[in-house]
């Protein structure tokens, strides 16, 4: 573009009448015709997101550690490593379905049917709940502790770290749960950032799980 | 960017930095930066420090060379106000200055690789042990630098001696499988090439011999490997360079290299059976 | 036509005190944020520097004498650790980005202020904490690698303080992270390019992304050294099993990258200092762009390089050899550019220039024997020796510690309204610059003859070459006087500065010094050219005499 440049010794007001005039109108858009609700929107999420793939990192070096421990260092004799698959399974099925259930509901947030809404959210935080008890049945039920060897204490590690974020997603729920009622609820179609945060960043920790199911379980 | 700038200085200043480009070449053959040579590593590696030292004195002092120019050619006079001149860049210049580094780095690469092969690092460790080792820790055996290859791939169990060490806050011990000695001090031939196997009882140390030219951690859990055929005979430090605890700088032993038959003659007076 | 570029909420500026007092409160402004960072990082490099000045005091002797070898493991070990965590990386991120960022997208602050200031406050209780473990029950012992097994087994309060500090401070800078992507990426105002971004922002954004890529790894890592302090577990622990490598592995994929936070928006800087002081267009802009991603991925794939003795195995050491080597083109293409920058300016020969000059000379030394030590073979001699001690002085202390004085220079008058008095920090640069070199230039000898790094004691035969490093130390202290007295003296009674003293085109300049509370009384102004000098002059001219 032919723009002039701004040089010190114009006067202050000088560069904003150049802005004024060389933005032709359709560039700005995005940010001027949005209402300003939105606009925050747009940024905050875009700033969830860069938490989430930071978190996820952590996910990353655990994994990775695991992965290395498992290639070089032998267990020794005795120590279980082979895993049961039902329980896991059926705490992956419950999360899956959690996450379309928290879709649905969102679906119906958008319609403006914060009752529904408020069902579907109800149903996403058992789901979650059911997780956590299932896998509190599954550390009852191992055959060793988190002490015990390398591949336990990884184990552990990694499954309870998860837990700890589903534990975070399900008290979300709660306050999204409890924001959405109709009279007086600060969530609703208008203001919508809260849920969308806590969808995205329940969407993430069963992305989680199904990476950790396929490499703790799986592999 | 020439017509502003005189010629006669910019000939000048390249003058100049041949000149210390020189310099820094007489230096680097002249002027002692390193301990003795005592192992066969010593000097390959005193070879690649060399032309590091030259490419690197080259490229530091062009750079100073060419800051300084620019601060004394360049600064303003007194009573100017104006602006330099608008350049704001030079794709051929980017692309020279892009090239320049690339087969720089490129060259040293390819040298420090066959700097690395002679060391031996590319040859595999522990060929001369038994290998039908079974014990699972061995299989995953790291090693650091060998001689090996230098004196043409002499494979002959008999040429090599074999020693352990045990690394434990602070010291270094030493045992010798052959006349099972046992030893705080290492003794070694002149000209034999040594097979260290190490491993370490609590935390990491590192093995160290300046003279040698040679490194490796000594490592809980995780047995390493370090080959080396001593050149020189004399007594040189044995230091520990990894932080091990309160008297890190303290642990220390030495190595004695000796003539083949004084090296007899201790092996003999210590040694637990005869062979 | 209204612009909402202010993330914050109206109402909540109105409880911000103002003058003196909001530098000590929970203040949402970007700027004083920015010079809270500054300060507290200060506080803590004289503390830091403090702790230097006991390492060189006793290795002045070959004996240890001066402190008891524990503590001079913890003095080293605190001396790495605030020197890394609280003073460069606060500073050249928090302090600066923070103070420039929204100047330079044309935003009246950051995006998320609140998550700022939280960011900002995470870190003197953490660095409170890190010193007093000093005092508790003894520090950290372990270097600032606190590699297992030793982390393990030396007093475990003084090593679960560290590590609770170095979390707090690690979640300090991803909220800062996470900030400055979402302010550059989203905050920018309309109508500005990313391609016509001061240079600085570039480099923010690549050091963010480093940031927030590695750091929750290092805090993984730390978790599970923590579980294997206080719960037995045995990630590192080989007596039970572990594998004290993993640990390396992990901790250098965050403390690599950690080089180049400490080290990219000092680049920044110094791409915004040059152009002002020789009056020249920044040269080549879009390749010093190219090469900041360069460098970022780059630096992403090389943290072996820092266990070449360890086990590694060959393929993965030449792997990283290779990897790490070719970092100096990217980096080569920023020093040349610098370099043609000056060529042809009208170089003012201030403290600012001289300092960023000084940065660009000691940089290349460090940089150079980086690429040595990047060398396998090169490396196995003198990895863990006073030569990698003397190498990444040069380029933390010679790069990033330079920068860091030569941009306090160049933004005083911003800060404050005041100019510094040159002839002191023409003073203050030629002693830090001697007293540098003086400092470290000699600990390449030591390394390459002998000397291992983190011990108290040593062979005789180094006696005379530590005290002449311990004599560039004092220098160094003696240097940081009249750099105090100078920013006190001027801060009260300093010279009026006016709004532009330098006539930059920066638009942190187009507005008063300093700045009102939302940067511009009007609307921001859109710079398109940060870099403009000598362009148009006739055109300038002629608008002048109008
Ligand atoms: C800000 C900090 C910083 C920066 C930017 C760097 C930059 C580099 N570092 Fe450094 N480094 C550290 C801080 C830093 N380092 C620290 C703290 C340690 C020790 C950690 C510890 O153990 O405690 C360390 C250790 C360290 C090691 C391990 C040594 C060992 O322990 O054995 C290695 C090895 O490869 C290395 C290499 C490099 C390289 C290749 C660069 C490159 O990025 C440098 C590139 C720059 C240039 C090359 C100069 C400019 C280029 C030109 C002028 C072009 C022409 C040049 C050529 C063709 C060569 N560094
Ligand atoms: C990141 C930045 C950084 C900076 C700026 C410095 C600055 C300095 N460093 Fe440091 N250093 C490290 C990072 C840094 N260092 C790291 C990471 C290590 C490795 C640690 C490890 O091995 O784990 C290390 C290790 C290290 C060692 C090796 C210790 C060992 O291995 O045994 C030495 C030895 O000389 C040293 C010296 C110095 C000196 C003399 C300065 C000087 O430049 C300091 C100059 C500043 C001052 C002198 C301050 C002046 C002010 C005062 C004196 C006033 C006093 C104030 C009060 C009392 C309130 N440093
Ligand atoms: Cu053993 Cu240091
Ligand atoms: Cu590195």
């Amino acid at each position: 573009m032919d723009m002039e440049k701004i040089t010190p010794n114009k006067n202050q007001k000088l560069p904003n009448e150049i802005a004024m005039t060389s933005v032709a109108p359709k560039q700005q858009s995005s940010q001027n015709t949005i209402s300003e609700t939105e606009d925050h929107e747009d940024f905050r999420l875009f700033g969830l997101i860069a938490f989430l793939i930071a978190d996820g990192m952590t996910f990353a070096g655990f994994f990775a550690a695991y992965l290395t421990f498992k290639a070089v260092n032998p267990l020794p004799a005795g120590a279980i490593y082979e895993l049961e698959l039902p329980l896991p399974t059926l705490n992956t099925i419950l999360l899956l379905v959690s996450s379309i259930t928290f879709h649905r509901a969102g679906k119906f947030l958008e319609k403006r049917d914060s009752r529904a809404c408020q069902k579907w959210l109800i149903i996403t935080g058992l789901l979650g709940a059911a997780f956590l008890v299932s896998q509190m049945f599954e550390y009852f039920s191992l055959p060793f502790g988190l002490t015990d060897n390398l591949f336990a204490s990884t184990f552990y590690a990694l499954t309870g770290f998860h837990g700890l974020h589903v534990t975070l997603g399900s008290i979300m729920i709660l306050i999204v749960w409890w924001q959405t009622r109709t009279p007086g609820g600060r969530i609703n179609y208008e203001n919508k950032f809260p849920f969308e945060a806590a969808e995205l960043y329940w969407h993430f920790v069963d992305g989680i799980w199904v990476v950790l199911f396929i490499i703790l379980y799986l592999l | 960017m020439g017509s502003s700038v005189p010629k006669t200085s910019a000939i000048l200043t390249l003058i100049i930095s041949i000149s210390l480009a020189v310099l820094g070449v007489w230096i680097a053959y002249n002027i002692k930066m390193l301990p003795i040579e005592a192992s066969q590593n010593s000097p390959v590696y005193d070879e690649l420090f060399k032309v590091l030292f030259i490419i690197g004195t080259i490229l530091f002092i062009g750079m100073v060379a060419i800051v300084l120019y620019s601060l004394f050619q360049f600064r303003r006079r007194a009573g100017d106000e104006g602006d330099g001149i608008p350049l704001e860049g030079n794709i051929s210049l980017e692309i020279f200055w892009t090239a320049i580094p690339a087969i720089v780095i490129l060259f040293v690469g390819l040298y420090s690789y066959d700097i690395y092969d002679r060391m031996g690092g590319m040859s595999p460790l522990m060929h001369h042990e038994n290998s039908s080792n079974s014990n699972p820790l061995d299989q995953k055996i790291w090693g650091g630098i060998g001689s090996d290859s230098i004196e043409s791939s002499n494979t002959d169990n008999s040429m090599v001696l074999p020693i352990e060490l045990t690394a434990m806050q602070f010291a270094f011990i030493f045992h010798y499988p052959k006349g099972d000695i046992i030893t705080g001090e290492l003794h070694v031939p002149v000209g034999k090439k040594v097979s260290l196997k190490m491993e370490s009882k609590d935390v990491i140390h590192a093995f160290w011999v300046p003279q040698f030219r040679l490194k490796q951690d000594v490592i809980p859990g995780q047995p390493t490997v370090l080959n080396f055929t001593p050149t020189k005979a004399g007594t040189y430090p044995i230091v520990c360079a990894e932080l091990c605890g309160p008297y890190h700088g303290g642990m220390r032993s030495n190595v004695i290299v000796d003539e083949l038959n004084e090296y007899d003659n201790w092996f003999q007076q210590n040694a637990k059976e005869t062979i | 036509m209204t612009i909402s570029l202010d993330p914050t909420n109206p109402s909540s500026k109105k409880l911000q005190p103002t003058g003196w007092l909001r530098y000590f409160s929970f203040s949402l402004d970007h700027k004083v944020i920015g010079l809270q960072y500054l300060i507290c990082g200060f506080i803590f490099y004289l503390i830091g520097g403090a702790l230097a000045g006991a390492i060189r005091i006793e290795l002045t002797s070959p004996l240890s004498d001066f402190m008891p070898r524990e503590v001079y493991n913890q003095v080293l070990t605190l001396h790495g650790t605030i020197m890394i965590f609280l003073w460069i990386v606060p500073v050249v991120n928090g302090a600066f980005g923070n103070y420039l960022i929204p100047f330079y997208v044309g935003a009246r602050d950051m995006a998320f202020p609140r998550l700022n200031a939280v960011a900002f406050w995470l870190i003197p209780p953490s660095g409170l904490m890190l010193i007093s473990s000093y005092f508790i029950n003894g520090a950290a012992q372990s270097g600032w690698t606190a590699y297992p097994p030793l982390s393990i087994t030396t007093p475990a309060a003084g090593q679960i303080i560290w590590i609770l500090s170095v979390l707090l401070l690690g979640g300090s800078s991803i909220f800062g992270g996470i900030n400055f992507i979402a302010t550059i990426l989203k905050l920018r105002r309309p109508g500005l390019k990313l391609m016509q971004l001061p240079m600085f922002c570039w480099a923010m954004l690549g050091t963010s992304l480093l940031v927030v890529i590695s750091t929750p790894v290092l805090a993984g890592t730390l978790i599970l050294l923590s579980f294997d302090i206080v719960a037995h577990t045995g990630f590192f622990n080989p007596n039970l099993g572990g594998n004290v490598i993993v640990y390396q592995h992990l901790f250098w994929f965050y403390s690599h990258p950690a080089v180049y936070i400490m080290v990219l928006p000092a680049f920044g800087l110094v791409s915004e200092i040059l152009p002002v002081h020789c009056r020249k267009p920044l040269f080549g802009y879009a390749t010093m762009v190219y090469s900041i991603m360069g460098i970022v991925v780059l630096g992403l794939i090389v943290w072996a390089h820092h266990m070449f003795t360890s086990g590694t195995p060959p393929w993965m050491r030449l792997f990283f050899t290779i990897a790490t080597s070719f970092i100096a083109v990217p980096t080569g293409i920023k020093f040349f550019n610098w370099v043609a920058t000056l060529w042809g300016g009208k170089i003012s020969l201030n403290s600012a220039i001289l300092f960023s000059c000084g940065f660009i000379v000691n940089f290349v030394l460090g940089g150079i024997t980086g690429v040595a030590l990047a060398q396998v073979p090169f490396d196995v001699h003198v990895h863990d020796t006073y030569f990698v001690v003397a190498h990444f002085h040069y380029i933390v202390y010679g790069g990033s510690v330079f920068v860091i004085f030569s941009s306090i220079y160049h933004w005083f008058p911003k800060f404050t309204g005041k100019m510094l008095n040159e002839n002191l920090g023409r003073f203050h640069f030629a002693l830090t610059f001697i007293g540098f070199n003086l400092c470290f230039a000699p600990q390449h000898w030591l390394g390459l003859n002998g000397m291992p790094r983190r011990v108290a004691e040593y062979d005789p035969q180094f006696e005379l070459v530590n005290q002449i490093s311990s004599m560039g130390a004092l220098l160094m202290a003696l240097s940081t006087l009249p750099f105090l007295f100078n920013v006190f003296q001027s801060a009260f009674q300093g010279k009026d500065a006016g709004d532009n003293p330098w006539k930059a085109l920066t638009p942190e300049w187009l507005t008063s010094s300093p700045p009102p509370v939302e940067n511009w009384k009007g609307e921001a102004p859109l710079v398109i050219e940060p870099y403009g000098y000598g362009k148009n002059n006739s055109q300038q001219e002629s608008k002048i005499t109008k």
